[in-house]
């Protein structure tokens, strides 16, 4: 297990390494350097180079890469052109949306989607199965935003039992997590859809196993069956999709951040590219492209707790 | 005792078990014979009630006055596993790998009568020590994938006797397993009977195996019994002419052939080692290697059919992916024509189409999507593509007897027995002149294996092929090989004239070997079909 974790871990410090580098250079290879973005274009060019060298612009480009990187390891990202605050800060901020969002997100989508997986699997092929799989499919189908306006619709308009939109911070805990729910749920549909899906396949496979055969000759019934032993050996997809679908929450979510007026990630990114803000964006996707590295790290983790085979 | 009577089961219209009549007394074991799809496995899952969806049962399976057909599921699910138990035929897939052994057969005792997992454990300790996997060496906590195919056997064989049940059914049990792990577990499972008193169904296509354990035997044909008595008496007297038509094509014995008075070496391998590197141990440690295939030499002739011999693990598989230019050796050399097989990167093209290939399994062989006609044409691009392919694809079909209008048709439309001749047909075409047969008839029934084994005679004959022939099974060794190779632990420990080999073994291995492998008695058999052998000379 401990040699399995360390290789896991060499190769997240070499995805991590390499990712950095592939971000650093295709900033660099944009017409146009930070300084003269910040001083527009009418600026000096004796004001432009004494801002390059100030900004450390004149080095070379291994010696830039290496100041970036040492910046990035103590939490320093640069200044954001447009707003001059550091860029670490605003992704921070940002996070602390986003974030609890994805997670919220993800989880309402397991628990939505383990039942239904687990009830189609047990009648595969009988019509529960297929009635249940076409309204997965319909949950597929069904654009998040418009899911998103008939939840508003129903819960902050009709019912006023949520908030319409808005983040009120997290200095009010009840009230923050409210204002998630209704984005969380928009956004856990199409993925909890997608979820079934695959935990439904995947336990369909796993039933026709021969140990599902020896558990039922044990004396097990179908469901215990399923419950002890197919379960448990379906999950490894499970988790795959479960890590890439976090991934894609964690920075996908802009049309339902606009929607709600949520200050999420998403809507940063969004502003920094029209704004052409690169230094924002740059640290931004910096950030997204670690969670992934680093959810696909403990996805991996997660597959050798899942099964022994691994750990050897 | 349990007791099947007038058991049929339908799926549709279709019938799959047409009225059986079994009984299954204590203490007493009862081979059910026959070929794949003749229903015995239907019968057993019928008896368990566990037939697949769609699939009826009618009659009547008694157990204790009950009728085990009229007993809704929840019933049922309180009679497997304590009353009933079963075992299946590949061990490698029957247990759960993500679960500890102790915890699969402590499972048993736990959902019958309600044990908390401590003393649940406790008594699975016991049926583990009763099977042979005793502790040190066995703990509870082990996994499945770190035992063999013959232990993870064991482990089955404990579950499903956990709660010493008045039957256990076992589905070709030994199937999967080499014939030293096989003559092992059907000694646990006769010891069983003995000790425990519970009847055993043992359900095997293997004629020799039931000579060998079974008190009576029921002889199965397409969803029926065709006759069934003691044995011994079913066995000498073979009334019913299909139990006749089985016997004959378990010995059966090709024409023989005889190899060329000129022996010309075909391929050469001389000092072969082929090595894989094991993982690191520890974090440090040194990368140690496993020596799969150590230091083997022989030669074929051409025209030549030789058997290469070895229980799983021996390393013949290995051998034989060298050969065939898979996998590079890490010393020694092959050369094939006298030529080296891997002089460039790669085989040369040219020396790839004079060897071909036949596998085991003729279900994962072919590309499903592909009709006969492009299959059997694909090792054209080893040559080029004659003028002429349509015919000789044709040719090649007509050689081992499959109907012309196969060209247009998928795979999945052919037997298992077909499916061989296809890929035999796919290795003649483009007139190679060694083919090495990889377990090529493994996997096929005894009377499907013996025509087979005709055609693979007799186009010896016609093409004057060689043969390396890669078996487990030394019955089949001795009826198509004229040399035999004995491989143990990646050495060849002993070789020779087939029957001077098979009829005086000299190593202790080929011993064990001959000794485990179950055969019926001679005086058992008919002396009808006795000899009946001739010697033709090969083509030169």
């Amino acid at each position: 297990m401990l040699r399995y974790v360390i290789r896991r871990l060499i190769s997240l410090g070499l995805s991590l390494l390499l990712a950095s580098a592939l971000i650093f250079s295709v900033v660099e290879l944009v017409p146009g350097d930070p300084a003269s973005f910040m001083l527009g274009t009418g600026a000096q060019p004796e004001t432009l180079a004494a801002l390059r060298q100030q900004m450390g612009l004149d080095l070379p480009l291994p010696l830039r890469y290496l100041h970036w990187l040492g910046g990035v390891a103590t939490g320093d990202l640069g200044h954001s052109f447009t707003y001059k605050t550091p860029v670490a800060g605003m992704i921070l901020d940002r996070m602390q949306v986003s974030l609890p969002l994805a997670l919220l997100a993800l989880v309402l989508a397991a628990a939505v989607a383990l039942p239904i997986g687990m009830f189609a699997a047990a009648r595969r092929g009988r019509a529960g199965d297929t009635a249940v799989m076409a309204t997965v499919q319909i949950g597929i189908a069904l654009p998040n935003f418009w899911f998103a306006m008939l939840l508003v619709l129903l819960f902050a308009v009709n019912l006023r039992w949520l908030p319409a939109g808005g983040f009120p911070g997290w200095d009010h805990p009840a009230a923050a997590l409210k204002s998630l729910l209704l984005p969380a749920a928009a956004l856990a549909l199409p993925q909890a859809a997608i979820l079934a899906r695959v935990l439904r396949s995947a336990l369909v496979d796993t039933l026709g196993q021969d140990y599902i055969r020896t558990a039922r000759a044990k004396g097990l019934s179908a469901g215990q069956a399923l419950r002890r032993h197919a379960l448990r050996n379906a999950l490894i997809p499970v988790l795959t999709i479960l890590g890439m679908q976090f991934s894609f929450l964690l920075a996908g979510a802009i049309i339902i951040e606009n929607v709600f007026y949520l200050p999420g990630l998403g809507r940063l990114i969004f502003q920094a590219i029209t704004q052409r803000d690169l230094i924002v964006v740059q640290g931004a996707v910096l950030v997204l492209v670690a969670a992934v590295i680093l959810v696909t790290f403990l996805v991996d983790l997660s597959y050798a707790l899942a099964d022994p085979r691994l750990r050897a | 005792m349990i007791q099947a009577r007038d058991l049929s089961v339908e799926i549709g219209a279709h019938d799959i078990l047409r009225g059986i009549d079994l009984a299954l007394p204590p203490g007493r074991i009862t081979g059910l014979v026959g070929e794949s799809g003749s229903g015995k496995s239907m019968a057993a899952l019928a008896i368990m009630g566990l037939l697949p969806q769609g699939m009826r049962a009618s009659g009547r399976v008694d157990l204790d006055g009950q009728n085990l057909l009229d007993l809704p599921e929840r019933a049922l699910c309180r009679i497997r596993g304590r009353r009933i138990g079963m075992i299946f035929q590949e061990p490698m897939t029957a247990l759960n790998p993500l679960m500890t052994i102790g915890d699969q057969v402590a499972e048993v005792l736990r959902i019958h009568q309600g044990l908390d997992r401590r003393a649940a454990l406790d008594h699975a300790r016991d049926r583990l020590d009763r099977v042979g996997l005793t502790t040190p060496r066995f703990p509870l906590t082990l996994y499945p994938h770190q035992l063999s195919g013959g232990q993870r056997q064991r482990v089955a064989i404990a579950l499903a006797i956990a709660l010493r049940p008045d039957l256990l059914i076992a589905d070709e049990p030994t199937t999967a397993l080499d014939v030293t792990t096989q003559a092992r577990i059907l000694d646990l499972l006769r010891g069983l009977v003995r000790d425990e008193g519970m009847a055993l169904l043992l359900i095997t296509h293997d004629l020799a195996v039931v000579a060998g354990i079974a008190d009576q035997v029921a002889v199965m044909q397409r969803g029926a019994i065709v006759e069934q008595g003691p044995t011994e008496q079913v066995f000498r007297q073979q009334r019913h002419a299909y139990t006749r038509a089985l016997f004959a094509a378990s010995t059966h014995q090709p024409r023989l052939v005889l190899p060329s008075t000129e022996p010309r070496p075909l391929l050469q391998v001389t000092g072969a080692v082929r090595e894989y590197p094991l993982p690191r141990r520890g974090l440090t440690g040194r990368r140690e290697s496993l020596r799969a295939v150590d230091g083997v030499s022989f030669r074929i002739d051409a025209g030549e059919s030789v058997g290469l011999v070895g229980e799983s693990g021996c390393g013949k598989s290995t051998l034989t992916r060298a050969i065939l230019s898979l996998d590079p050796l890490q010393g020694g050399g092959i050369r094939f024509e006298g030529q080296d097989i891997r002089a460039g990167r790669t085989m040369p093209r040219a020396l790839r189409a004079r060897m071909q290939a036949v596998f085991q399994d003729p279900f994962g062989s072919f590309d499903p999507r592909w009709r006969v006609e492009r299959l059997l044409a694909e090792p054209f691009h080893l040559t080029g593509r004659p003028r002429d392919w349509r015919e000789q694809v044709a040719e090649a079909l007509f050689e081992v007897d499959i109907p012309g209008d196969a060209l247009h048709r998928h795979i999945h439309e052919f037997s298992g027995g077909q499916r061989q001749r296809i890929a035999i047909a796919r290795a003649l075409i483009i007139k190679p002149r060694l083919i090495v047969l990889d377990e090529a008839v493994s996997a096929l029934d005894v009377r499907v294996r013996a025509q087979v084994l005709d055609l693979l005679a007799q186009l010896r004959r016609s093409h004057g092929l060689a043969y390396l022939f890669i078996s487990h099974d030394l019955s089949v060794v001795r009826q198509i090989t004229d040399r035999v190779m004995i491989m143990q632990k990646g050495r060849i420990v002993e070789s020779g004239p087939t029957h001077a080999v098979l009829d005086r073994p000299q190593h202790p291995y080929t011993q064990s070997l001959l000794a485990a492998a179950p055969r019926i008695p001679a005086e058992w058999q008919a002396p009808a079909q006795a000899d009946k052998t001739a010697a033709t000379p090969a083509p030169s």
